[in-house]
């Protein structure tokens, strides 16, 4: 059915749909409207849920394993420092294969301390197994929480989901969401099955020591698992799309690049400024289009080798800064990387970090400097300052 | 032998670790020089030197080639060697 409803709202909505047996998180802006309405939830006997309060992120995913290994269905959400103070853990899930679904409403980290937009948060923890997926907007925010625990939870993957949704822009705004029905969400799902669990009768050691002469195999079936996981997240988009109206087949999106010279790449809330931006442009002459990243591990580097094909310059926009590194952004190195030998240009733009707003110019602004060959860059500093 | 998904393991699984692929140095003894003291059964951290017909025989797949038995054989009858893996 069709409401208005907060993004974060949207979410705890989602998750009640989903019916986890045990959520544990701690409150963080921008993520606290989330965990705020599922505890009023679990309070008013409106979801079956285990809700166990706790006194750090630490003890929030360390509580989320220990359900998760003992055969619960769980849930968790965080936010930045939230997110790195789990981090420890945030690996160990990973390794221990367990399908735990995670909303991470993206947020800057410090220091400078900053309670506003980027996607550091997440992007910081790329290597640790968990699939990432990023929302454009309130509809996709909700959906892609169906989608996530549908294929962490498939017996041939097995692995714990992010879902990424930029903080305030998203986790803060109202949009009219379409919040789909119980008996639609239990055939989508199905009730979940356990691949093992912690059980006195066959008892189990879990997330184990390995010696040098087993570790690297861990690895390589955890990187495989990654692998397959492209795949089942496309059937598992087409089958969501079936049901539901609302086709996430695609584990990038493609806006206007039919014929188009220069190209963004980019993940989550910006992507609606883009094609924005981009219908503007192209009304003055300048043929641009936009690859939206909603899958951003696994990577999906054919389809975006795809989707880029026949484009001269591609300006990734990053809210995010790998430190120290060449480009700057962590995304476009791995965009350069599937354009490898296409003769493509491919910068990166480190641009609204900190929650400093992306504006229509600015993508305009970007798009010409890509063209004239500048990139790998800040965009946007206030020269005053440094 | 496949891994098991999540790095689960049932009871008893730590049997197949053969820690003996952390050596570096490996004890060899020389069994013409060896008295049949029995100090290296006694003295060796990983009880990994039995006694088979009189002589001790080391279990390769757990020896961690820590020397303490060449250090504490009275008749110098055990040397430590270089592995090459």
């Amino acid at each position: 059915m069709m409401q208005i409803m907060e993004g974060s709202h949207a979410v705890a909505e989602a998750v009640k749909l989903i019916k986890p047996d045990v959520v544990s998180a701690y409150p963080i802006t921008p993520q606290t409207h989330i965990v705020e309405r599922l505890a009023e939830m679990a309070a008013d006997g409106e979801i079956d849920s285990e809700y166990v309060c706790v006194e750090s992120e630490f003890s929030a995913l360390s509580v989320c394993l220990g359900a998760s290994a003992a055969g619960s269905r769980v849930y968790s959400a965080t936010s930045s420092q939230g997110l790195i103070l789990m981090a420890e853990v945030v690996f160990n899930v990973a390794g221990m294969r367990l399908p735990i679904v995670m909303s991470i409403a993206n947020r800057a980290i410090g220091a400078p301390l900053s309670i506003w937009n980027d996607q550091q948060d997440s992007i910081a923890l790329r290597d640790s197994g968990w699939i990432q997926l990023y929302a454009e907007d309130v509809q996709e925010m909700s959906d892609l929480h169906f989608l996530a625990y549908k294929v962490s939870e498939d017996h041939d993957i097995l692995l714990p989901s992010f879902v990424c949704f930029d903080g305030f822009i998203l986790s803060h705004t109202y949009e009219p969401v379409d919040i789909p029905t119980q008996e639609e969400v239990d055939a989508f799902l199905g009730p979940y099955n356990a691949y093992q669990m912690l059980d006195a009768k066959n008892p189990i050691s879990m997330g184990m020591y390995a010696t040098p002469d087993y570790y690297l195999e861990f690895r390589y079936e955890n990187d495989a698992a990654m692998v397959r996981s492209a795949e089942a997240l496309k059937v598992a988009g087409k089958a969501f799309g079936e049901q539901f109206g609302r086709d996430y087949s695609g584990l990038v999106e493609s806006y206007k690049m039919e014929d188009a010279d220069v190209a963004f790449v980019a993940l989550g809330s910006i992507c609606g400024t883009i094609k924005d931006a981009i219908d503007e442009m192209r009304e003055n002459g300048v043929k641009a289009g936009l690859v939206k990243i909603r899958c951003y591990r696994p990577f999906p580097a054919e389809e975006l080798r795809a989707a880029l094909s026949g484009v001269g310059t591609v300006a990734v926009l990053e809210k995010n800064i790998s430190l120290g590194s060449a480009m700057k952004g962590a995304v476009g190195p791995e965009v350069k990387d599937a354009m490898d030998g296409t003769g493509t240009a491919v910068f990166s733009y480190v641009a609204g970090l900190g929650g400093r707003d992306i504006r229509k110019r600015d993508v305009a602004a970007i798009a010409d400097l890509a063209l004239k060959g500048e990139g790998n860059m800040f965009y946007g500093l206030r020269e005053e300052l440094i | 032998m496949a891994l098991n998904i999540g790095c689960a393991a049932p009871p008893g699984k730590s049997r197949d670790n053969k820690t003996g692929s952390w050596r570096v140095f490996m004890p060899v003894i020389t069994k013409e020089k060896c008295t049949m003291c029995g100090n290296c059964i006694l003295l060796c951290p990983e009880g990994c030197i039995v006694e088979v017909d009189g002589y001790p025989v080391i279990d390769y797949d757990f020896c961690k080639g820590c020397g303490l038995c060449a250090n504490e054989c009275p008749s110098e009858a055990i040397a430590m060697i270089q592995e090459e893996k």
